[in-house]
């Protein structure tokens, strides 16, 4: 079984809706007056606990659910709820590591990690201890005083990452997270990841273009199809067992089963995004 | 990449040659008389023997304090103004839009033409010198911090909000150090155009200071007095200008090399 079984975290319940998206759709005005239907009305539910992925072709406008779902903007029709709550502003729940540079580099890591901690009012002397520890346990204990920029690109991302879940969300936003990375990067940084979430089973949405990372991570691959008016197309379990391997569970017989299943499905859509932005 | 010894000998023989082309072209007659006549080149032995003489007489060292007071006041009230005004119309963007022809217009307008109304409403001493430094360091610093402000990456923007800032913690670890980063960045420029604005205020009609030491020599064809006075501003801009660098270096430690703007 993919999911972890009666786990009570906090005021929420296992199985109640973390995320769910009532016929939200999205359309962005364009500037000669017209507007162009980026995502045509959608639901979706995830579930408290549950690692879903959502994979799309390029432009299929699945950050920009991700958007919706963090409260960055509204959808154009339809709603959001998180744990059964409308969503109006900014998710507060929500914790969101960007696909984009979003570390402030005028800031050391250690301050970084701890910034989310300061604007709690957390006291720094206990803010800098704390993320200190999470530091340690992104494995750089000792690039406390570095700057990002004299950080690797997969340092940073570990450091986006301890950043974000110093704070605890329930939620887990992640958009391309480690799309920059090379494939050995991608593999540890997988691999962190499932080790992090493990110890709590945060609920979390992981919007990504790779079909094998997302089977490799998630408990649940929801499949978009090519925008305009980009829809869900598929929604397929993972039954793979936890904890896993990012690199042994790409050996699973099961893995490739479930692949090329999913494959069938996303590679018209892909072809199709592929024609609609120029072959580009 | 050169190594530093190296570079500093080639630099060192640069100055060499060009001293002994003055010196040659001013003292060796050629025919009757030298191709530059002394009397508008001056020679190099001249120049020297005058900054030296400034320098052991001690009288250079009252025109230096006043053109620095001056260029430091300068920099300092226009960066401040620089500072406070950019932010609030990087804020506010409909008074940036209310006010950015005149922006434009007083931008535009040659700061020279308005040195003769500032000695007239701040009369010949350092504040008029002040002021005219000012108008060229402000808008510098007021187009910068506006930038800063305007130009922070919206992902990182996204990121400050998503981690609970709120709009007056949002001001504090984002705008401003991205509006001061800014204003760092263009720090050797703002310098530079506080000691321009003293020096030509003070080479304008003042009593004192680097510009007016020259202006005397100007005013009685003392020409080794002009090139001497020269001479000791350059070597006080290239001082300013280290001692920038290493501000900057101590300030900027978070920015890779590479990003370093220069105007």
């Amino acid at each position: 079984m993919a999911q972890g079984e009666g786990m009570t975290k906090g005021r929420t319940r296992m199985g109640a809706a973390a995320i769910t998206f009532s016929n939200a759709s999205i359309a962005f005005r364009l500037a000669d007056g017209g507007s162009y239907p980026a995502v045509d009305p959608t639901s979706l539910s995830i579930a408290d606990g549950e690692f879903v992925a959502v994979v799309g072709p390029t432009g299929c406008g699945k950050s920009t659910l991700l958007n919706i779902a963090a409260g960055l903007f509204p959808p154009s029709s339809g709603a959001v709820s998180i744990y059964e709550t409308p969503l109006a502003g900014l998710n507060r729940l929500a914790g969101y590591l960007f696909q984009a540079e979003a570390l402030f580099p005028w800031k050391t890591a250690l301050e970084n990690v701890a910034i989310g901690l300061d604007v709690m009012g957390v006291p720094q002397a206990q803010a800098h201890d704390r993320a200190q520890a999470w530091l340690t346990r992104v494995g750089l204990g000792a690039f406390g005083g570095r700057y990002p920029h004299m950080l690797s690109g997969g340092q940073r991302k570990r450091i986006g990452l301890a950043q974000v879940l110093i704070r605890d969300p329930k939620i887990l936003l992640m958009d391309e997270p480690f799309g920059p990375l090379d494939a050995q990067t991608r593999q540890i940084m997988g691999n962190l990841l499932l080790d992090l979430w493990s110890t709590d089973r945060k609920a979390v949405m992981f919007v990504t273009h790779d079909l094998e990372e997302a089977i490799a991570l998630s408990d649940r691959v929801v499949i978009m199809s090519a925008g305009p008016s980009a829809r869900i197309i598929g929604d397929w379990r993972v039954g793979l067992a936890r904890p896993r391997d990012i690199s042994e569970v790409k050996l699973d017989p099961a893995f490739h089963a479930l692949h090329r299943e999913i494959w069938q499905t996303l590679k018209t859509e892909v072809l199709k995004g592929y024609e609609q932005s120029g072959g580009g | 990449m050169m190594d530093r010894a190296r570079l500093v000998t080639l630099q060192i023989i640069v100055a060499i040659v060009a001293i002994a082309l003055w010196h040659l072209l001013t003292t060796v007659p050629v025919g009757e008389k030298p191709l530059l006549p002394p009397f508008f080149f001056s020679t190099p032995y001249d120049v020297a023997e005058r900054i030296i003489k400034w320098f052991s007489t001690g009288t250079i060292w009252r025109h230096l304090w006043i053109t620095l007071v001056e260029s430091v006041l300068a920099f300092v009230v226009g960066s401040v103004g620089g500072v406070l005004v950019g932010f609030w119309f990087a804020r506010q963007p409909l008074i940036a839009a209310v006010f950015d022809p005149y922006v434009k217009m007083a931008n535009a307008l040659p700061r020279i033409v308005l040195a003769p109304i500032f000695t007239l409403w701040f009369g010949l001493g350092i504040a008029s010198k002040v002021a005219l430094g000012v108008t060229l360091v402000f808008f510098i610093v007021f187009f910068n911090v506006y930038q800063g402000v305007k130009e922070v990456s919206p992902t990182v923007l996204a990121n400050a909000r998503m981690l609970g800032m709120s709009e007056q913690q949002l001001m504090r670890h984002v705008y401003w150090p991205s509006a001061l980063s800014w204003m760092f960045s263009s720090l050797h420029t703002s310098v530079g155009f506080a000691v321009v604005g003293a020096v030509v205020g003070e080479y304008l009609g003042s009593a004192a200071g680097l510009g007016y030491l020259i202006l005397q020599a100007e005013g009685t064809f003392d020409i080794a007095g002009v090139f001497a006075g020269m001479f000791v501003l350059a070597a006080f801009v290239l001082v300013i200008d280290y001692l920038v660098t290493l501000v900057e270096r101590r300030l900027l430690v978070w920015r890779p090399v590479t990003a370093e703007t220069r105007t």
